[in-house]
């Protein structure tokens, strides 16, 4: 059967990349935990993930939370329900957009610089030279990232949720003609701990997974200049994915019933 | 293959060791043993797989088979911490230096003694400032990133991270590649002193035979993926092997044919 054989190699392969993975992510978790650490590295790439993010996230995250009063008003308009629109902001933003949005603003960020940088010591063969001079790889160059990448993007959308529920606040007092008090205590009334900690979650998870890709992504390429734009583009394709499968998962397990 | 020093138990013993990537066999068989205290140079044509060979004794690169020893322990499939310990015995001069341009020239220089031995930072850079001086480049030379650096100067960067932590086994691929006459000089001399004055053992590649000379005790030369001639580099002239002659002399003609055609 010829028709078989393709789709078994295939399998095979897509088989043989999971288990690389998983390996990959074994050891990185492995050095996560044990000495050396390298406080003053993951400072740096806390930074580097969580203040410098800060910009670009917070800007989708004011636009997000404004369009999603304006939308809800023209939708809840026709049933007078548009006392609804703070419990749809808030919940929104905190449950799906906030860490959806900042994950993927992230993995474009972040994942994309992490792979070219690390593709680019692989290929150079600096990541060899670190080898010989006795120094993990896994817990010089990926263990800070992963770090960082776990810690911060909570941080982050915990910031992005606050943002985002102020432009839905904006616009709905400034344009919708919203009484800002009542608006306020609509939010304060409809968010629930869950909410707010189920997105914290996703976060964590998500930057686990940008940092992940962009260091598996980078480790791995091969050739020069092109195979380190191919790690680049696979660790923001691959991160993106993830997220939005993750997305998915995680809100099943917190709130289907 | 075995030679006076062969009463000795050698440094780094390799067995048997082959290595292909794909089809391309690239290393077939090759045996080598290297005494402590000896400078042992190999030669041979350009993609013969000398610095394959080098990245398999360091374990950067897995051997499909074949053995290596260091110190009488068997290094091939080892990993982690014991892997870790072995390569603290080994400096490596790379042939395109694979300085870490996030960090400052002293910093390379200094990162196996911060990283590796865990001295602190001030003394480190003390002692890298030391070994720049050794390769010619001052203080100033020191804060910059490799970026800013010419070629040669990258060169004799890598040769200063090589010897910074005095380790007991250095490599060198192709050292004075790209550097000036002098400079060239400079550094095998540099070279000899680490074997002779710190009693280390050295694996050097070179495709110059006037440096060859100059820092070799013994010569090895690879062909087709096989050590085709060891022996004492000051008998090279007399080795009554047609591939050395040509390779020495540099001349088109001879066994070896190089894989061009005429235009
Ligand atoms: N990572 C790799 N993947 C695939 N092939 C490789 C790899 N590294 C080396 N090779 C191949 O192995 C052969 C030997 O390479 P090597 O770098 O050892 O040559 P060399 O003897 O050091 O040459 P030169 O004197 O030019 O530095 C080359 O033909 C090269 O194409
Ligand atoms: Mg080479």
């Amino acid at each position: 059967m010829p028709i078989l054989q393709p789709i078994g190699r295939t399998f095979l392969s897509f088989l043989e990349a999971t288990g690389r993975l998983t390996l990959f992510t074994v050891i990185a978790l492995s050095h996560c935990v044990r000495p050396p650490f390298y406080p003053r590295l993951v400072v740096r790439q806390m930074i580097e993930i969580g203040y410098y993010s800060l910009p670009v996230v917070g800007l989708t995250a004011i636009f997000t939370g404004m369009v999603l009063a304006l939308q809800s008003y023209t939708g809840f308009e026709r049933f007078s329900a548009e006392s609804a629109i703070p419990n749809v902001v808030v919940v929104s933003i905190t449950r799906e957009l906030g860490p959806v949005l900042a994950g993927l603003m992230v993995a474009g960020r972040v994942g994309a610089s992490m792979a070219a940088e690390i593709g680019t010591m692989r290929v150079t063969e600096q990541i060899d030279a670190l080898d010989t001079l006795a120094t993990n790889p896994f817990k010089y160059l990926i263990a800070p990232r992963l770090i960082a990448g776990l810690t911060m993007l909570p941080i982050l959308v915990l910031i992005a949720d606050i943002i985002g529920v102020f432009g839905g606040y904006l616009v709905s007092t400034q344009k919708l003609d919203f009484n800002p008090a009542t608006y306020l205590k609509n939010t304060r009334d409809f968010v629930e701990v869950q909410d707010v900690v189920s997105g914290l979650v996703k976060a964590a998870v998500f930057g686990f997974l940008v940092t992940l890709m962009g260091c598996y992504h980078g480790y791995n390429s091969r050739g020069g200049a092109q195979g380190v734009g191919t790690a680049t583009t696979n660790a923001v394709v691959s991160a993106s994915i993830l997220i939005l499968c993750f997305n998915y998962f995680i809100t099943e397990l917190f709130f289907a019933r | 293959m075995n030679d006076a020093s062969s009463n000795r138990t050698p440094k780094i013993k390799i067995r048997g060791l082959s290595k292909a990537f794909g089809d391309k066999v690239v290393l077939d068989n090759v045996n080598l043993d290297i005494f402590p205290g000896e400078s042992v140079l190999v030669i041979g044509g350009s993609g013969s797989g000398k610095s394959v060979l080098l990245k398999c004794i360091l374990g950067l690169l897995h051997p499909d088979s074949g053995s290596i020893e260091v110190d009488g322990e068997e290094v091939v499939g080892l990993m982690g911490e014991d892997l870790d310990r072995i390569r603290r015995k080994f400096g490596m001069l790379f042939q395109n230096a694979a300085l870490f341009d996030s960090l400052t020239v002293w910093e390379n220089v200094a990162f196996g003694l911060i990283q590796g031995q865990g001295r602190p930072r001030a003394e480190a850079r003390k002692t890298a400032l030391e070994k720049l001086a050794a390769v010619g480049l001052g203080e100033d030379v020191g804060s910059l990133m490799p970026a800013e650096l010419s070629g040669g100067m990258r060169k004799r960067v890598g040769l200063a991270r090589a010897i910074a932590t005095e380790p007991e086994i250095i490599f060198f691929d192709e050292p004075t590649t790209g550097l000036d006459p002098i400079m060239g000089d400079v550094i095998d001399r540099l070279i000899v002193k680490c074997v002779k004055q710190l009693g280390a053992t050295a694996l050097s590649i070179t495709h110059d035979m006037a440096s060859a000379r100059r820092i070799s005790d013994r010569t090895a030369m690879l062909y087709r993926g096989n050590i085709i001639w060891v022996g004492p580099t000051a008998e090279i002239d007399r080795s009554d092997n047609p591939y050395v002659d040509q390779f020495i002399n540099g001349r088109a003609e001879g066994p070896i044919q190089m894989q061009v055609r005429a235009l």
